[in-house]
């Protein structure tokens, strides 16, 4: 471990803002991504007419 | 939207998307904004000294002169050497014996105008324990190699 | 069957279910080599001599960089294949991929700018490396628009193989730009032709948040690709029969 305290790790010798604005920003599109596939998932679902069998697959 | 539209939309949206894309790297290039030239270069002309250009090097040890916000210092690739002036705030890792990009104009005195500064820093990451053993190695390094020179600086590390 | 068993897989038919069965594995490894590599790069790591802590930045801008050129390249790969071959499926997968490629270059070009700005002093230089990133940028959004503004599939995979292969020229441009002219930006720390020029945690680090990168891209196309599937096969007999939705 390279820190001392948490709040030196937090500060990341002074380049905090540039460190965890490059961190938040990457986290936050993967997560935009992640949900945006499964609400176009739960889309296609919703169009399947009612009762459509489930399985089994193909071969 | 009908979907005529929307396909409409479609190519107007990524038609202007290319045009700035390529307005802005063409100026890029026009500006000669995309790569630096050596100081080398600069004295040999090649670089295009009557328009805005980067210039790059080292910065040479003990040329930094500060007067107020106005900076002077040396740039080097250990051939030739140009004298930079600058007006502003330097990078925090603009310093003596590192790398320096310059961009701005060649004045007629052959100081070179820089309205940007910016540091150039290298590939390589250690730790500052590990940047201080190399440091001292190649001291050691320089030393001996010295001593082959002129035996009368022999110094046992 | 004449052809060569390779080809069973470019059915959509058996693909389909495959990558339901393949992504979830992907995405546990995704989060665990990340969860390993942001451990060793943010709380092992040592500092660096010349940039302090804000080099820590390294361990997500150099995976996302080379993902942003990789997934370009794999695209091309299909778009040759489905130019060639006409196979329905690397059309669909240079599809899946190419949302995520351009995240990966926003990535890139985002943490470019805020490691940018507190070392060289800007966010942003019209340099050559930094500049042929943005046009990969622009490539996968025109390769978005372009599949987004036709309609008819078939054309619409086809212009799209076009881009992405004419577009491909780019991809070595971006990796030997710093090595073909004086730029700023700092030439690559690791090359399969020298040594590494890194503390060998730092290097640990990096590679375990690209392989995570890696995995991820691999999971998100595969869930993609069902999708994508689903959309275009609904009419099809075997998505009638076999609705194993998951």
């Amino acid at each position: 471990m390279v820190w001392n305290s948490v709040s030196e790790f937090v500060a990341m010798g002074g380049y905090g803002v540039y460190v965890w604005g490059a961190y938040a920003v990457t986290a936050v599109l993967l997560l935009i991504e992640v949900l945006q596939l499964r609400s176009h998932r739960r889309a296609l679902d919703a169009d399947r007419p009612a009762g459509a069998p489930r399985l089994p697959p193909a071969r | 939207m009908k979907p005529r539209h929307r396909r409409l939309a479609w190519v107007a949206g990524g038609l202007i998307a290319l045009s700035v894309a390529a307005a802005l790297v063409l100026n890029a290039f026009n500006r000669n904004l995309v790569f630096f030239f050596t100081p080398s270069q600069v004295i040999a002309k090649e670089a295009p000294i009557a328009h805005t250009f980067r210039i790059g090097g080292m910065v040479l040890e003990n040329s930094l002169h500060r007067d107020g916000t106005q900076v002077r210092f040396v740039v080097t690739d250990k051939v030739h050497e140009v004298t930079v002036q600058y007006t502003g705030i330097l990078p925090d890792l603009f310093k003596e014996g590192r790398g320096v990009v310059a961009q701005g104009r060649l004045a007629d005195d052959g100081v070179f105008r820089a309205d940007q500064v910016l540091a150039k820093h290298d590939e390589n990451y250690m730790p500052p324990e590990a940047a201080e053993a190399l440091k001292k190695g190649a001291a050691v390094n320089d030393r001996m190699s010295r001593s082959l020179v002129d035996p009368g600086t022999v110094t046992r590390p | 069957m004449s052809r060569p068993s390779l080809f069973r897989y470019a059915s959509p038919a058996v693909f389909y279910p495959l990558a339901g069965r393949l992504w979830p594995w992907f995405a546990v490894l995704a989060a665990g080599l990340a969860m390993a590599g942001l451990w060793i790069g943010l709380l092992v790591a040592p500092t660096d001599a010349q940039q302090g802590d804000a080099y820590r930045i390294i361990f997500i801008h150099v995976p996302a960089a080379w993902m942003s050129m990789l997934i370009y390249l794999v695209m091309a790969g299909y778009a040759a294949l489905s130019l060639i071959f006409n196979t329905r499926l690397s059309a669909m997968m240079m599809r899946a991929l190419a949302p995520t490629g351009a995240l990966f270059t926003v990535v890139a070009l985002w943490t470019g700018a805020l490691w940018g700005r507190p070392t060289w002093g800007a966010w942003w230089v019209w340099d050559a490396r930094l500049t042929s990133e943005l046009i990969l940028l622009f490539l996968y959004l025109g390769f978005i628009a372009l599949q987004a503004a036709i309609d008819d599939p078939r054309r619409a995979d086809r212009a799209g193989a076009l881009v992405a292969l004419v577009g491909a020229v780019n991809v070595p441009i971006i990796y030997f730009s710093v090595t073909w002219w004086n730029t700023l930006h700092q030439g690559a720390s690791i090359s399969l032709t020298r040594a590494p020029t890194m503390a060998h945690e730092m290097i640990t680090a990096m590679l375990l948040v690209t392989f995570a990168a890696w995995s991820y891209a691999v999971a998100i196309a595969l869930f993609r690709v069902r999708l994508i599937i689903r959309d275009r096969e609904q009419q099809a007999a075997w998505m009638q029969e076999s609705s194993e939705g998951r």
